[in-house]
């Protein structure tokens, strides 16, 4: 799976909750590190992906917030305006303010606009790249959720299908050809070895498949707990149970020794719960697997961001 | 500085949920909203009795199993109460399941708010239709929020527990009412549709001269008859502005009924906590009553406690001479020294991370105290059980640790 990192645009989508946006910040980190020049593009208006570099919030406009990682957050009426400006060639002056929230109107309801001013700008960032206009190695799109990621990246499509003709439908035909070629762009999917997670997971992957043109990458499994006990072990760890062991290991160690076996029972019991998922998963969908461990840790700055990135290079190699 | 607000009359959920008829379950994805719900609705109706609903959105497979339930469309199931009868617990109520057919809900809808049946059907037949209601951000929260109020119109039950769509912004819903009677009583819809209602829907557009920059700049992004589909579909969804006003104020006044409260629940986590606190602060802003708060899935206390850290060092530093002494009883499984000190070093590592994450839960928790005032009138820990909720006893477990007296920690009394 070491090819990953080699394409030019990767999407990311999962559930909320399992930490989709720590792993993309990871891999635009991990790509940083060796040697590329990174646009992360965050596309919920959240607003809260710098942090995970300890940076202040960012705009439209790219940031560096890291050596090698520029930033973005997307904004459908800032890409309107370079639209505008730049492919239409419209002149706009000053805000567009009132006719923002008219088009912001029309642009919500009607199928499509909204997402395909997302990923135009994506899309057209790739692009200048790829003509020598900009110089992005890679770009890592923080994306909707599973639930709205398809129609997300669908959008280009959609359009061709339901606008005979006009301007929009013109600039949809270079936008399915990028999305669409293996070699440049993947999506990927976050989850975690729990319920919800896989099931959206399997689901998301088999409607890509049947649905999308857009070429699926690898699955990530993030918090994957660690396995405590090897099987031999396991049976040792259940001897500890008889009652004389019990008092052989209070004599020893106090009161507290009730503790730390009850804990490491609990931890053995949410591994277990969660394998079944992850096997539900492995059978289910027939894309790489990428586990990433379950962190230990008490602070979610730069220090876990290059600690997912760390586990992450070590998956890919 | 503890954070006792000595005059709250309400210590628990029980008391809570006896004096409303509506709670609001919200919070980010991946909490555990909807189970908590369900795990309130049915202890609700176990234990305080009546009849209750818990209207859900998306549940998982195995929760759906858990509530008995095959498959549950817009039509309310009853599902029975047999894991409290197992408990020994003679049930004092029914419990109703019902699950949000968003589709469904809003053919309903339009059904039943425009003016005749021909434009009913032109309004269901358009292709933009689709679009506006399965895609428009706000279709979801405002869909619920009207079977909500449609549900307790009809007074057929005493509670009824609603989980919300998992929305990218949890506050959306709760604007939903309000957005969307703006949005059919506002100038923007009449200023959008104008050209298209004075030209007559042909093609031919009469611009004022406030419209027709943005006409000119819609055009070339969308093309003009792109926006004519557009306008004629908002020409027609127009027609059902009075019924569809005056319903959208009406479940916004059920929102602010007394008899409605809502339930925060969040995880001990750095993201969907600050999103909590945010919730709790913008229903406050709103002068929506926050009941409570709830802290789902909570590490156990132990793992805070001195002596287990002792005996982690213990089981570190020791292992060996321990691990020899139980060689030396004989006792089965125990007869090989080195792998019993390998486990007893396992069994410390394994509590020291543990620790940590649950350090960092309790500092979470501590920091909640400085939530403004007024703040939840309750707050309940629900313990991380190591399972999934895969049958009604787990259910019943969730349900019974949210019953528990409120703001303790995450000691609550769990039946076996």
């Amino acid at each position: 799976m070491s090819g990953l990192l080699d394409r030019r645009l990767l999407f990311f989508t999962g559930k909320g909750g399992v930490g989709k946006s720590t792993v993309t910040a990871a891999t635009a980190l991990l790509a940083a590190d060796q040697g590329k020049r990174v646009l992360l593009v965050e596309v919920d208006a959240k607003n809260n992906l710098t942090a995970l570099f300890e940076h202040a919030p960012v705009g439209f406009e790219p940031r560096l917030v890291h050596p090698g990682v520029f930033a973005m957050q997307m904004d459908t009426e800032s890409s309107l305006r370079e639209y505008l400006k730049v492919q239409a060639r419209v002149p706009v002056f000053g805000r567009i303010g009132p006719m923002a929230r008219a088009f912001d109107f029309v642009a919500t309801a009607a199928p499509g606009v909204k997402e395909i001013l997302t990923v135009g700008k994506i899309c057209w960032e790739l692009r200048e790249s790829l003509e020598g206009r900009a110089d992005w190695d890679l770009i890592v799109v923080d994306a909707a959720a599973t639930g709205h990621v398809i129609s997300q990246l669908d959008a280009p499509e959609a359009i061709q299908e339901l606008v005979a003709v006009g301007p929009i439908r013109n600039q949809t035909g270079w936008l399915v050809e990028l999305l669409s070629d293996p070699a440049l762009t993947a999506l990927n999917v976050v989850t975690s070895p729990e319920e919800m997670p896989v099931n959206e997971t399997i689901e998301l992957v088999a409607r890509a498949r049947e649905s999308l043109n857009v070429p699926l990458g690898v699955v990530i499994v993030n918090r994957v707990l660690p396995e405590l006990f090897t099987h031999a072990d396991d049976e040792v760890f259940d001897a500890l149970r008889a009652p004389e062991a019990v008092a052989t290991l209070e004599r020893h160690a106090g009161a507290g020794s009730t503790a730390v076996v009850d804990a490491a029972r609990l931890a053995v019991s949410m591994r277990r719960s969660r394998s079944v998922h992850l096997s539900e998963l492995r059978d289910a969908v027939d894309l790489p697997l990428l586990l990433l461990p379950y962190l230990f840790v008490r602070d979610h700055g730069l220090r876990v961001t290059r600690m997912v990135a760390e586990a992450l290079g070590q998956e890919l190699t | 500085m503890t954070s006792a607000t000595p005059t709250q009359p309400q210590p628990s959920l029980a008391a809570l949920l006896s004096t409303r008829e509506v709670v609001v379950f919200c919070g980010s994805g991946g909490v555990g909203k909807t189970s908590t719900a369900a795990a309130s609705a049915l202890t609700a109706a176990a234990r305080l009795g009546g009849k209750v609903l818990v209207l859900t959105i998306d549940p998982a497979r195995r929760l759906a199993d858990a509530l008995g339930l095959e498959a549950f469309g817009n039509v309310a199931r009853r599902v029975p109460l047999d894991a409290y009868a197992e408990l020994g617990v003679e049930p004092r109520g029914e419990l109703w399941a019902a699950m949000l057919d968003t589709k469904r809900s809003w053919d309903d809808l339009v059904l039943r708010h425009a003016p005749d049946e021909a434009t009913a059907y032109r309004i269901l037949d358009n292709r933009m239709y689709h679009n506006v209601t399965s895609r428009f951000v706000q279709s979801h929260d405002y869909i619920a929020m009207e079977r909500l109020y449609e549900v307790h119109a009809s007074g057929d039950y005493d509670l009824i527990v609603i989980d919300t769509p998992p929305t990218r912004n949890a506050i959306d819903f709760l604007e939903a009412p309000a957005r969307m009677a703006d949005f059919f009583g506002g100038r923007l819809l009449r200023w959008l549709t104008m050209p298209y209602r004075i030209g007559g829907g042909r093609g031919g557009r009469m611009f004022n001269a406030a419209s027709k920059p943005f006409y000119q700049m819609a055009d070339r992004v969308l093309g003009s008859q792109f926006l004519q589909d557009i306008a004629e579909f908002f020409l027609n969804f127009q027609s059902m502005y009075a019924g569809f006003v005056e319903r959208a104020h009406a479940v916004e006044q059920l929102l602010h009924d007394r008899r409605t409260t809502f339930a925060v629940v969040t995880t001990l986590e750095g993201a969907p906590l600050r999103e909590a606190e945010t919730f709790c602060r913008e229903l406050a802003a709103r002068d929506f009553d926050l009941g409570a708060l709830v802290l789902n899935k909570v590490l156990p206390e132990y793992l805070l406690s001195p002596d287990g850290e002792h005996a982690a060092d213990v089981f570190e530093r020791d292992g060996d001479p321990i691990a020899d002494e139980l060689a030396a009883t004989g006792l089965p499984g125990l007869d090989d020294a080195p792998s019993t000190a390998r486990v007893l070093r396992t069994l410390a590592d394994s509590f020291r991370n543990y620790e940590v994450v649950a350090r960092r839960e309790a500092e979470l928790r501590n920091e909640l105290t400085r939530l403004a005032p007024p703040g939840p009138e309750v707050i309940v820990s629900v313990p991380a059980f190591p399972a999934d909720i895969d049958d009604a006893r787990a259910l019943v477990r969730i349900g019974e640790a949210l019953f528990a007296t409120g703001a303790t920690g995450a000691t609550g009394t769990i039946a076996p």
